[in-house]
């Protein structure tokens, strides 16, 4: 390489061609442009004719020199230049090459790589032996220096690993002798490091190369209201914003990216990214991602804690009003609601909805068992309660019970018995609960018991101290049977008031694990790893990997006995991930001592692309030059080549946007006053008439409602926040273009906080609704992504219909009809009453064809801009329009108020009067 | 049929070449009929007395008028005999010269929007359309040269029809062909007259000798007019005979456009000295206004 200034060039005899630049001058100078070839009849008028002008007969002296120019830019271009070429070590003697080569360094691996093999190649012209060390797999033995090329060879074979470096003993891990060190650091502190660092330093001259990107790394999930909360961590505040994937299965099973979140640090080191996501979507996340980040450290994992499961609790007994605490399903409602999806309703409803997992309380006569039956045997778990149904019955003829019972139950400790309530058993080593501590304070006085059979040890999982079981289970199908031989209350037992009971209802896998797994969560199993995290963050199959102890497993610390990945015992599944529980990334800091190069080294920039681009550009740019100067380029043709020219140079160098944000000016005038926005549609003509259409209802409602609303707004779909906006008009447009991924999640939060959007097809609802119409299949592929319930016509009593003016139809130019939210199936029509009570609520979209923008619109001077209708009714028309406007901004804001006035005579009743 | 197989496929060249010859005579009458039906028919008697069909005047009949001339229901309402004087309606013999020469076929735009058809397209169908407008008045129309003599009658204008669609000839420029020209008679020459002057010159002296007048009318393209090229160029003539390069088109459109008018000038005065009538038409134009010129050119230089 040849180096001139900061600029170098990886084939530096290529420069000789620029030599032959002034001879080309000649040559070009010398060559007239070709000639064009014309038929013409009046030939015999101009024979005889000379040429005034002679200069023509030579290329113009611009042309040559972009021509020239286009040359040379092409000539230096493949000669390879590079800005601030990456200079050869210095130094003689061994050289030692430390990696940390742990998660964080993985990102921009290929980087590393490329300087390792710079300074081995160094090394191998210089003759210099090189040992090479991983910190992450630290050496067994004391490394001995050999030639760079065979550590060269040994290259591609060192990979990160998805672990932060391992203790290192610097005074039995390094090499013999004296030597010059080149560390390439991951960018992350450790305790260690300075010591190592005087280690190396007593043996010679050490070189740091570190990457001034910062690190970055997502911690494990957690759920925080409802919302998957995923924090991430990086080293310092990253320069540019970057976004978070969550990744999962979708229902084909195919894995897909379910969810994205933009990562924004706003200049801190830590910053926590909720995904607010409906449960189905939430269970169905495996990972989440930094895009673009190849790292294990990018790479969150999920498990158990941020999977809620569908539980049906069903109980025997009535529930009764004010006896709560006696209620059998009580105290599993205050297990399960924080960390399960609870279902209700009777059998039937309940297996409709497929839950996870069924626990009856107290149930004896299961009145559809073959149905359960099926239920379990597809992988359903069917937990029971005992109770004082269940001891009175008669259960020869139940089949979902794990074991046998005899009937009637003992109680002990009662008045009438003989000993004292009964405690229980430490758990055995093969039962799920292994490991879980038993706290004295447990107590049993009443149960009920198995019928004495050879398996019946074998079923129990556990038991009281007198070996009588407590908790029995069988496998039925794919699924399992468990019986608690206990009350789900605390009758029978103390055990649902201990803090036993929910860690036995997580071990049995029906809630989840609140957050971070604790050690006696774990402890008693052991855990086998399913999938392993490789450094770079791809996930793999464990394969035949060992398992690992809980007790190990729930320290989180991942190291080479413990990878990062999805460990399961049982049903239960846990994730490692590669940042630990808390943890900070502090940046690593070096001593003065120490030449750190990648901090202030500029990055090697290679120009070749731009170069040939410039050729290639000026070469363009003489194609229409030469064609002017021949004549070629004339009329429309001209027109429509320059175009395609200027087109084709312009889109090359079109800086990439910035990411702007909603102006604080632009949100103050948003927000500070009802405004009435509309989505731009792409057609300038249509935008000005929806802007226009609101200024004309912004009138109507200043002059007949309280509702003053500030002069209309264009939304600004990409950096606006939407929620400071009440009432969104979207007039369709036949060629409208999708708004982006991010830009539907904005709309449907939106959606989801209460706003509304009027979607106007403008085409008078001529096919019903938009089947046919360019617009209204517009509509659909607009509204497909957008979360919008059920629609139905506007029933005549929709609460649209009153809430200022008494409206029965909604016309605007046209007179279609309208589609709002779809009315509950079970609205009934309430006493005296001419309506029924509809939603609770307001709907979030209307959705119709009667180009209201228009029949609203007035113009500068306050007059309407395009007719309605004809002559009187016409102008009946507009002013039902008007109405229509009104009505649905008092719609918007103030929701069902007028329905309310369904509980009048309630009221009035309640009142006496 | 015992036919060899030699002479079916003759028969089937033959009829494929007379298809094609034939398919050629319709639109050119068509386009020809279609713009004749613009002009409104006027009549042209010669306002004297003479052999024609139109009734001229009732004078006493004298000395030599045989009896049979007499109009008797005339006569029979006074004492004198009259006789029945006829207008004397003469038809005129009008010869065409088409230029059929290869820069007729010249167009500044072939293709798109804008395209034209060729000068000769051009002159073909004002002269088949003129034909069509003197037939119908009654005149014998031919074409100059002994290939088409004047005559009456539609059956001739199928006969011009076929003469005019012929191909056109290969060397650039043409000369007009003044044999067979009769004394007397009138003669239309369609041309672009961009060739030498000289024939023109000579034929228009020949004519002249014979007392034959009549019309120039010089059919251009808009390009050969505006000259709109510029850049390195070379120019040929249609048949590639005549070249002429530049390195600068542009620069030479005012030279370009001097020498046409030159030209033109030189035309005019040839036309006024021999008695004839000039004028130039663009094919860029519609062509009603040149027919309705050259019908009016021939009515104005009768009589």
């Amino acid at each position: 390489m040849m180096v001139l200034g900061p600029i170098g060039f990886t084939a530096p005899w290529l420069l000789l061609g620029l030599v032959a630049l002034p001879l080309l001058w000649l040559l070009l100078r010398a060559v007239p442009p070709a000639p064009i070839r014309r038929r013409f009849p009046g030939v015999a008028l101009l024979l005889g004719l000379k040429d005034t002008e002679v200069e023509a007969a030579r290329t113009p002296w611009w042309l040559l020199a972009l021509r020239l120019l286009a040359l040379a830019a092409a000539i230096i271009g493949f000669a390879g230049p590079v800005l601030n070429p990456q200079r050869a070590e210095p130094g003689s003697g061994p050289l030692l090459i430390i990696a940390d080569a742990s998660w964080a360094s993985a990102g921009n691996w290929r980087v590393r790589t490329e300087r390792m093999e710079r300074a081995l190649s160094a090394a191998e012209q210089a003759g210099r032996r090189v040992a090479l060390i991983s910190l992450a797999e630290p050496p067994v033995a004391q490394p001995t220096f050999s030639d760079a090329k065979s550590v060269t060879q040994a290259l591609p074979g060192v990979l990160p690993h998805p672990w932060i470096g391992q203790s290192f003993d610097a005074a039995t891990m390094l090499p013999q002798g004296n030597f010059d060190t080149l560390w390439l650091s991951d960018g992350l502190a450790r305790p260690d490091r300075s010591a190592i660092l005087s280690a190396l330093q007593g043996r010679g001259a050490v070189t740091v190369w570190q990457s001034q990107v910062p690190v970055l790394a997502l911690g494990a999930a957690r759920i925080e209201d409802g919302a998957l909360v995923v924090p991430a961590r990086a080293s310092a505040p990253p320069p540019s914003p970057r976004e978070v994937a969550a990744i999962g299965r979708d229902p084909a099973g195919i894995e897909r990216e379910l969810a994205r979140v933009p990562l924004d640090f706003a200049g801190k080191t830590s910053a926590d990214l909720r995904f607010d996501l409906p449960p189905e979507l939430r269970n169905r996340i495996t990972r989440f991602e930094i895009s673009g980040l190849r790292s294990a450290g990018a790479v969150s994992l999920t498990d158990d804690a941020v999977k809620r499961r569908k539980v049906a609790i069903l109980s025997g007994t009535r529930d009764r009003e004010g006896l709560q605490l006696l209620s059998p399903t009580h105290y599993l409602h205050e297990a399960l609601a924080p960390t399960a999806d609870l279902i209700e309703g009777t059998l039937d409803d309940v297996l409709t909805a497929d839950p996870d997992v069924i626990i009856l309380a107290d149930m004896a006569d299961l009145p559809e068992q073959s149905k359960l039956r099926d239920w379990v045997e597809k992988g359903g778990l069917l937990i029971r309660f005992a109770g004082p149904r269940m001891a009175n019955a008669d259960l020869t003829a139940d089949t979902l019970l794990p074991v046998r019972l005899r009937a009637g139950g003992r109680s002990i400790g009662g008045a009438m018995s003989w000993g004292a309530p009964r405690g229980l058993a430490p758990f055995p080593e093969d039962s799920p609960f292994a490991g879980l501590a038993v706290p004295d304070d447990v107590t049993v006085k009443a149960q009920v018991m198995a019928e004495p059979a050879p398996d019946l040890v074998e079923h129990t999982i556990a038991s009281l101290v007198d070996g009588t079981p407590l908790v029995t289970r069988a496998k039925l199908g794919q699924g399992a049977l468990v019986l608690f031989h206990v009350s789900a209350n605390a009758e029978w037992s103390t055990l649902p008031l201990s803090v036993l009971f929910p860690q036995m209802l997580e071990r049995l896998a029906v809630s989840a694990r609140p957050n971070a797994p604790e050690v006696a969560d774990l402890a008693g199993q052991t855990w086998v790893p399913q999938k392993l995290l490789d450094g770079f963050g791809r996930l793999r199959d464990a394969g035949a990997a060992a398992g690992v102890p809980g007790a190990e497993l729930a320290k989180a610390v991942a190291g080479p006995k413990l990878q990062p990945g999805i460990y399961t015992a049982d049903e239960r599944a846990v994730a490692l991930n590669a940042l630990g529980r808390d943890a900070v990334l502090t940046p690593a800091t070096w001593p003065a001592t120490v030449a750190v190069e990648g901090a202030t080294e500029t990055q090697e920039t290679p120009l070749k692309g731009w170069l040939l681009a410039l050729a290639l550009g000026a070469l363009l740019l003489d194609i229409l030059a030469a064609l002017a100067l021949s004549g070629k380029l004339r009329g429309p043709r001209a027109i429509k080549t320059a175009a395609l020219v200027s087109a084709l140079v312009l889109t090359g160098i079109t800086p990439p946007q910035a990411r702007a944000e909603m102006s604080e000016a632009r949100a103050i005038e948003a927000a500070s006053n009802v405004v009435l926005a509309a989505m731009p549609s792409g057609d300038p003509e249509v935008d000005r008439v929806s802007l226009a259409g609101l200024t004309g209802l912004s009138a109507v409602l200043n002059q007949r409602t309280t509702v003053e609303p500030s002069a209309p707004m264009m939304v600004d779909l990409k950096n606006d926040d939407l929620a400071v906006y009440t009432f969104i008009y979207w007039p369709i447009t036949a060629d409208q273009a999708a708004p982006t991924p991010l830009e539907y999640a904005k709309l449907n939060r939106y959606l989801r906080g209460g706003g509304m959007i009027l979607f106007d097809t403008r085409d008078a609802d001529v096919a019903g609704f938009g089947e046919a119409t360019p617009t209204g299949r517009r509509l659909q592929a607009l509204a497909a992504p957008l979360d919008i319930p059920p629609l139905a016509p506007i029933p005549k009593d929709h609460v649209l219909t009153r809430t200022f003016y008494l409206l029965q139809d909604f016309p605007g130019r046209y007179d279609g009809t309208i589609w709002v939210e779809a009315p509950p199936a079970d609205a009934a029509r309430a006493d005296g009453m001419p309506f029924r009570n509809l939603n609770d609520g307001v709907t979030p979209v209307v959705i119709g064809g009667n180009d209201w923008a228009e029949a609203w619109a007035v113009d500068a001077s306050g007059r309407p801009m395009f007719p309605v209708g004809r002559g009187r009714t016409g102008e009946r028309q507009r002013e039902i329009a008007n109405r229509f406007g009104v009505n649905l901004i008092m719609h918007v804001l103030t929701g069902n108020y007028k329905s309310d006035q369904v509980h009048v005579p309630a009221l009035l009743e309640r009142l006496g009067q | 049929m015992n036919a060899s197989p030699d002479t079916s496929v003759q028969a089937l060249a033959l009829r494929r070449e007379a298809e094609t010859a034939a398919s050629a005579l319709p639109p050119l009458l068509v386009a020809a009929e279609h713009l004749a039906a613009t002009v409104q028919m006027g009549a042209h008697g010669r306002r004297r007395a003479g052999t024609g069909e139109e009734f001229w005047q009732y004078r006493p009949a004298h000395s030599g008028d045989e009896a049979r001339f007499v109009d008797w229901r005339r006569s029979g309402r006074s004492d004198a005999q009259y006789v029945r004087e006829r207008e004397w309606q003469l038809a005129q013999s009008v010869h065409l010269w088409v230029d059929d020469a290869a820069s007729m076929n010249f167009t500044g735009a072939e293709t798109g929007r804008a395209a034209r058809a060729p000068k000769s397209e051009r002159a073909r169908v004002l002269a088949l359309a003129l034909s069509v407008l003197m037939i119908r008045g009654g005149e014998r129309v031919g074409l100059t040269g002994v290939a088409a003599p004047p005559r009456p009658g539609r059956a001739q204008l199928m006969a011009l029809a076929a003469l005019l669609s012929a191909p056109s000839g290969q060397q650039d420029y043409g000369t007009p062909q003044v044999a067979g020209v009769s004394a007397q008679s009138r003669a239309v020459f369609l041309s672009d007259f961009l060739g030498d002057l000289a024939p023109i010159e000579s034929a228009l002296g020949q004519l002249a000798d014979r007392g034959v007048t009549g019309v120039m009318l010089q059919v251009l393209d808009p390009d050969e007019e505006a000259f709109p090229y510029d850049g390195r160029t070379i120019f040929q003539s249609m048949s590639g005979a005549l070249v002429h390069e530049t390195r600068k088109a542009s620069d030479l459109r005012g030279r370009y456009q001097e020498r046409l008018a030159q030209r033109r000038d030189a035309l005019t005065r040839l036309a006024q000295s021999a008695g004839w009538q000039f004028s130039t038409h663009h094919t860029g134009d519609p062509a009603q206004s040149a027919l309705l010129w050259l019908y009016g050119a021939l009515g104005r230089g009768q009589g």
